[in-house]
């Protein structure tokens, strides 16, 4: 009776471990990059799900033929027939190539035509204009300027809703990648290079952003918030941020530029056209800001690479 | 005078590291006073540090990559319990900057010193006796290639006491990497400690290489080499392709450090794209390094345990030499986010994914060896079991990577983290493990506990999947990697389960050791007198356990694939051993101090560079020069051992074999 | 030509003369060592071809400083690659005369082969030199950081290669043209002719297609 007893107290235990982890597994499942908010997002997750379909086809069944082909030809079974010279068959051999080659032969198509088609530089087809947003990472906070509005913003990326954007993205230091899981393609920033990227949100929020590249040591705190606004609360907001707070210049440049991490977001009201190119260029101490004409005496800004 | 070293050097802050250094030191010389009490040292200096006998430096390979191992997995559980505590309003125990040096020292000290010397320890014991050949084509070199290894080693771990270690992780990506943002010596010590390894390894390749394409046993043609030997070969040959540009990438970044120059730094033209593309054309053949010996070691158990020739040994070989092309040739799939735009990013893809296909082929291969054997479950098939059930999953995690647009949402995730885990730990990993038990007996003459073994398992697969498979999930939320601290609190459950993973797979460290102290206590039960104790199908079991320092007293002949199957066939049919051969005196290279005076010079050069001691790197060099010279001046590199010898042991090995040959026949 | 070489370390005796499938087992020292050396040779080629591109990358990357054009002098790089490719020759000399056993002879094409290298190597210190005196050092930009990295590692070899001649000719005199002597001189020559291939590749990449107009 003892193995029974011991049977019976076992099995509600591994049933509520069991549905523990269903229920973890069940909210693992619309988060992050499976639950996309726009179309680019949508279209990986697509690709993401349907790619480990066609692939767990072969594998779930390989798994079970691994572990019955040892369990049958196990050394005890005695009704196992046991073939020591079979080292060789054509039609098998035919069979092992053959299924990976047709599987890799079906997803290299997928890979070339989506590829090509999520290309982060591509635009996206839309009806609407899109949306402007230079993005520089620095350490260990991002910075997102919004050249068309003329104003920047800190830690706080706000884009309209179902309006493509175009990101033109840089780094002032070194290496992060921008992503916010939600809406789908992350890319590099590169100091003295320009990546693009496309991307556009459909469902109204507020989502997590983050730096995917390791930068540094304030790098956790490289957090953002990504805000998906309806299209005339979008404008109502850029224009209310017009004016506000500090002008993004050199001089407040260079004091958002010094290391820090966990910054709170904040919004520039002003933005010199042009910033986000100096940056590139590693230009910005030279930088003017146009509207404020220099002073006569001084002499013109170097030229490149001075 | 001392450069840049200064006492500020040594933590005297900073308990953790100063404590286990200190505790490491404090083994250290318990351990060499010990030694030298019991009066071992003359054993070990003659026996194994100046050994030219590649058995020997195999098992000190093995040696030196199970201690790093355990160095490498205290960094892994520090992470782990970090994670765990760091969540929300908490910074955990570790501050960055050392948190930043623990994911550093792991990812380079897992690579290069656990899973390299693990490789090529067994490539060292293994390759030679499976060809039917005395040693390895320059023996003296390999002495030296692995003191180097272990040189870089040391520096790594030195960097735990004096200063400290690079805190960029384990590519060390400039510019972070450039002295503009790491001022410090960390990166030093990463550069200087791959250098000096870096060139072990290169000299490993060139001996490998020789040894398989020019000294084999007579008969041995290249479709009748073992599987293991093709994989190794295969390894070897990446080796030589890739290993040179690590050690140009890492020379260009020290060049930017030291002297000034610009290739990678953000100003003077430098492009940091061009280290990214460098590193990874080392990077990814790295890792086909490491997983190709270790699919030689399947291949082996897979035979040897089904009791039946490998199916497919052809096609085995063929996908071996494809998988050795084509991963020289995929390493953009390392940063299809940095926008090099559509038609680079899909035929980068698509060429990783091809490599899918002879590893598919492999492991159907290794299904359909199984398929009409009589398996025995012994601990080397619960771990190729285990791997073919693990890896086609990290195989579909791999692939999802290799496809741009997912790429695009899960590159540098917790998601990639559990991908190369989970082809890591479970290709890998799991095939030394197997490795390790199934040679063991061949290398000391007994075998491990079978029962502690399977406990080790069981350790490392539920472990290994309770460890990563949260990370998959994370990774799907967005999670990535090399976080000091969490922002979100819903993670916890998640990391929490991955450090009671880590602590499962910890515990199959333990016992490891355990089983190996226990097996040496039980040896005289355990004793292999056959030298044959799996009924195998290669050369190594043609001989002794352990086998004498030539290997063979006559050069075996070979006639086909399963060189000794056929031979063992053969006696236990005709019930006799075949004809006693005429036996000669033997040549085989002396030992050599050479090896660990140039590792003791490179460490000491390489130490003063590191801290801009320039005279001390100076001596070193010049010292390293002058053993060179000198070694080159010797004229005795050879001994004979006399024909008496060979011949007495030779015979006392055929009347075992006599015995033996005479229990399977009864028993058959 | 026609004696019996003794066979590589530890591989002596033993082995049958049946052929088997194709191999006749270890081959002797004298294939094995050259063999092990070139495979070396090649590794230290895969280095090179990484620095050249390398510089194939940066080569534009002047950052407003000196272009190739503005600083490479096409007469003193034709001497110093005359000078080289002349030692190769006298290298090739230095080998025919140790196979018939020459001492003399053999010492002799060494010193010159050593001293074409030192003239190679003082023209290249010279324009170096002249480089970093103009503010054209490696410093000042990647192209240049690039140029002195991959022609100084160039430099650097052949700086190891007169090393090894010195040591060599001081082997040749104390101990002879024995075996192992020989086998060391194939190395020695085999590492020489490596050094000329991947001078040709510098010349033709980096001067030649430097000046172009």
């Amino acid at each position: 009776m003892v193995p029974r007893s011991r049977a019976e107290l076992r099995f509600p235990a591994g049933k509520a471990g069991l549905l523990a982890a269903m229920a973890m597994l069940a909210s693992g499942c619309n988060r992050g990059i499976l639950d996309p908010v726009g179309p680019v997002g949508q279209a990986e997750k697509t690709i993401l799900i349907n790619s480990t379909a066609i692939m767990l086809a072969i594998v779930i069944p390989t798994m079970i033929a691994t572990l019955a082909i040892a369990w049958w030809f196990r050394r005890s079974n005695s009704k196992a027939t046991y073939l020591p010279d079979w080292e060789y068959s054509g039609a098998v051999e035919m069979v092992v190539w053959g299924i990976p080659l047709l599987t890799i032969m079906l997803l290299g198509g997928i890979t070339w035509i989506s590829s090509h088609e999520l290309e982060p530089s591509k635009p996206l087809a839309s009806t609407k204009p899109p949306l402007k947003v230079e993005v520089v990472s620095l350490d260990w906070k991002w910075l997102f300027i919004y050249p068309d509005q003329g104003i920047a913003t800190v830690n706080q990326l706000v884009v309209p809703a179902e309006t493509p954007v175009t990101y033109r993205l840089t780094s002032a230091t070194v290496w992060n990648v921008f992503f916010v899981p939600q809406f789908g393609t992350m890319i590099y920033t590169m100091p003295r290079m320009t990546t693009r990227l496309n991307l556009q949100a459909d469902r109204q929020g507020v989502y997590d952003g983050l730096s995917a590249h390791f930068s540094g040591d304030g790098f956790p705190g490289m957090q953002f918030k990504a805000q998906v606004l309806p299209a005339d609360q979008f404008a109502m907001w850029a224009q209310g941020a017009h004016g506000q707070g500090g002008a993004l210049d050199p001089t407040s440049y260079a004091e958002l530029s010094k290391p820090s991490s966990y910054v709170k977001p904040m919004t520039y009201g002003a933005v010199a056209p042009g910033l986000f190119d100096a940056i590139v260029a590693n230009r910005v101490a030279q930088f003017q800001l146009p509207q404020a004409a220099p002073p006569p005496e001084q002499a013109p800004a170097a030229p490149a690479g001075g | 005078m001392f450069g840049k070293l200064t006492w500020d050097a040594i933590p005297f802050d900073e308990p953790i590291p100063l404590i286990t250094s200190l505790v490491v030191i404090l083994g250290i010389v318990g351990i060499g006073i010990w030694v030298w009490r019991k009066g071992w040292f003359p054993a070990l200096w003659h026996g194994y540090i100046t050994s030219t006998d590649h058995k020997k430096i195999g098992i000190m390979y093995i040696v030196l990559a199970l201690l790093m191992l355990v160095r490498g997995f205290a960094d892994a559980i520090m992470m782990r319990i970090q994670q765990s505590m760091a969540i929300g309003a908490s910074q955990g125990y570790l501050p960055p900057e050392h948190y930043n040096q623990i994911f550093s020292a792991h990812g380079t000290i897992m690579i290069f010193f656990v899973a390299m010397p693990f490789v090529i320890g067994f490539m060292n014991f293994v390759v030679p006796l499976q060809l039917g050949v005395r040693d390895v084509a320059f023996p003296t070199m390999n002495n030296v290639s692995f003191w180097l290894t272990a040189s870089g080693a040391l520096l790594v771990n030195v960097s735990l006491f004096v200063g400290e270690f690079a805190r960029t992780g384990w590519l060390a990506f400039p510019p972070l990497s450039e002295l503009e943002f790491s001022p410090g010596v960390g990166v030093d010590y990463y550069l200087v400690a791959l250098q000096i390894s870096g060139v072990g390894t290169v000299l490993t390749a060139v001996n490998f290489v020789t040894t398989i394409l020019k000294t084999r046993a007579p008969g041995m043609s290249y479709l009748r080499m073992p599987v293991f030997c093709w994989t190794s070969l295969a390894s070897n040959l990446i080796i030589l392709a890739a290993f040179p540009v690590l050690t140009a990438t890492l020379a260009l970044l020290m060049l930017d450090r030291y002297l000034g120059f610009h290739f990678f730094t953000n100003d003077g033209g430098g492009n940091s794209m061009l280290y990214m593309n460098l590193i990874w054309v080392w990077g990814h053949p790295e890792v086909y390094i490491l997983v190709l010996p270790a699919f030689g070691i399947y291949s082996e158990v897979a035979a040897t345990f089904s009791g039946k020739p490998l199916f497919g040994y052809r096609s085995m070989v063929f996908a071996t030499m494809v998988i050795c092309i084509v991963s020289l040739m995929v390493w953009l799939h390392h940063f299809f986010t940095m926008g090099a735009g559509a038609n680079i990013n899909a035929i980068f893809g698509i060429a990783s994914m091809i490599i899918g296909i002879p590893t598919g082929v492999k492991i159907y291969n290794w299904l359909f060896t199984m398929y009409g054997g009589r398996v025995r479950f012994n601990v080397p098939m619960y771990y190729l079991i285990g791997f073919m059930l693990t890896f086609v999953g990290g195989g579909l995690t791999g692939v999802l990577l290799a496809i741009p647009p997912v790429d695009f949402v899960v590159h540098n995730s917790l998601f990639l983290v559990a991908h190369f885990h989970h082809v890591i730990i479970g290709g890998v990993v799991f095939a030394i493990m197997a490795g390790y038990t199934y040679w063991f007996p061949k290398a000391f003459g007994f075998t491990l506990d079978e029962r502690l073994g399977k406990i080790i398992f069981w350790c490392w697969f539920i472990g290994f999947h309770l460890a990563f498979m949260p990370l998959y999930v994370l990774g799907f939320w967005g999670g990535t990697r090399r976080m000091q601290h969490i922002n979100d609190p819903s993670w916890a459950p998640w990391l929490n389960v991955a450090l009671f993973g880590a602590v499962i797979i910890g515990v199959g460290i333990v016992l490891t050791v355990v089983q190996l102290l226990y097996s040496i206590k039980t040896r005289e039960q355990r004793r292999d007198i056959t030298g044959d104790p799996w009924d195998g199908r290669t050369l190594e079991w043609l001989t002794l356990s352990p086998p004498p320092h030539y290997n063979f007293a006559v050069l075996p002949d070979v006639h086909g694939e399963e060189a000794y199957w056929i031979r063992k066939q053969t006696a236990i049919k005709e019930d006799k051993l075949i004809d006693e051969p005429d036996y000669k005196p033997i040549e085989m290279p002396i030992d050599t101090p050479t090896g660990i005076i140039v590792a003791f010079f490179a460490s000491v050069c390489g130490f003063a560079v590191i801290w801009h001691i320039w005279w001390l790197a100076i001596v070193g060099l010049i010292g390293a020069f002058a053993i060179f010279v000198w070694y080159a001046w010797q004229d005795e590199h050879e001994h004979i051992i006399p024909v008496e010898e060979v011949r007495a042991n030779a015979r006392e090995r055929r009347r075992i074999r006599m015995e033996h040959l005479h229990t399977i026949s009864q028993s058959t | 030509m026609t004696t019996v070489e003794a066979p590589a370390i530890g591989l002596t005796h033993g082995g049958s003369e049946d052929t088997g499938l194709g191999h006749r087992g270890p081959e002797s020292k004298s294939i094995v060592v050259p063999y092990g050396f070139w495979l070396f040779v090649l590794s230290d080629m895969v280095l090179f071809s990484a620095l050249f591109a390398t510089y194939a990358s940066l080569s534009h990357a002047t950052d407003g400083g000196p272009t190739s054009g503005e600083l490479f002098d096409r007469t003193l790089v034709a001497i110093e690659t005359m000078a080289l490719l002349l030692s190769s020759f006298t290298c090739g000399l230095a080998m025919i005369t140790a196979k018939r056993g020459n001492m003399i002879w053999t010492l002799g094409w060494l010193v010159v082969t050593g001293l074409l290298g030192l003239v190679f190597l003082s023209i290249e210190l010279y324009e170096f030199a002249t480089m970093i005196g103009e503010g054209a050092g490696p410093q000042r930009s990647a192209f240049l950081s690039s140029f002195f990295t991959l022609v100084g590692c160039h430099g650097a070899h052949v700086t190891c290669g007169l090393l090894w001649i010195g040591t060599m000719m001081a082997q040749v005199w104390t101990k002879g043209f024995r075996e192992h002597i020989m086998r060391r001189l194939l190395c020695l020559s085999v590492f020489w002719h490596a050094l000329d291939i991947i001078w040709v590749a510098i010349f033709t990449i980096v001067y030649l297609i430097g000046t172009l107009p």
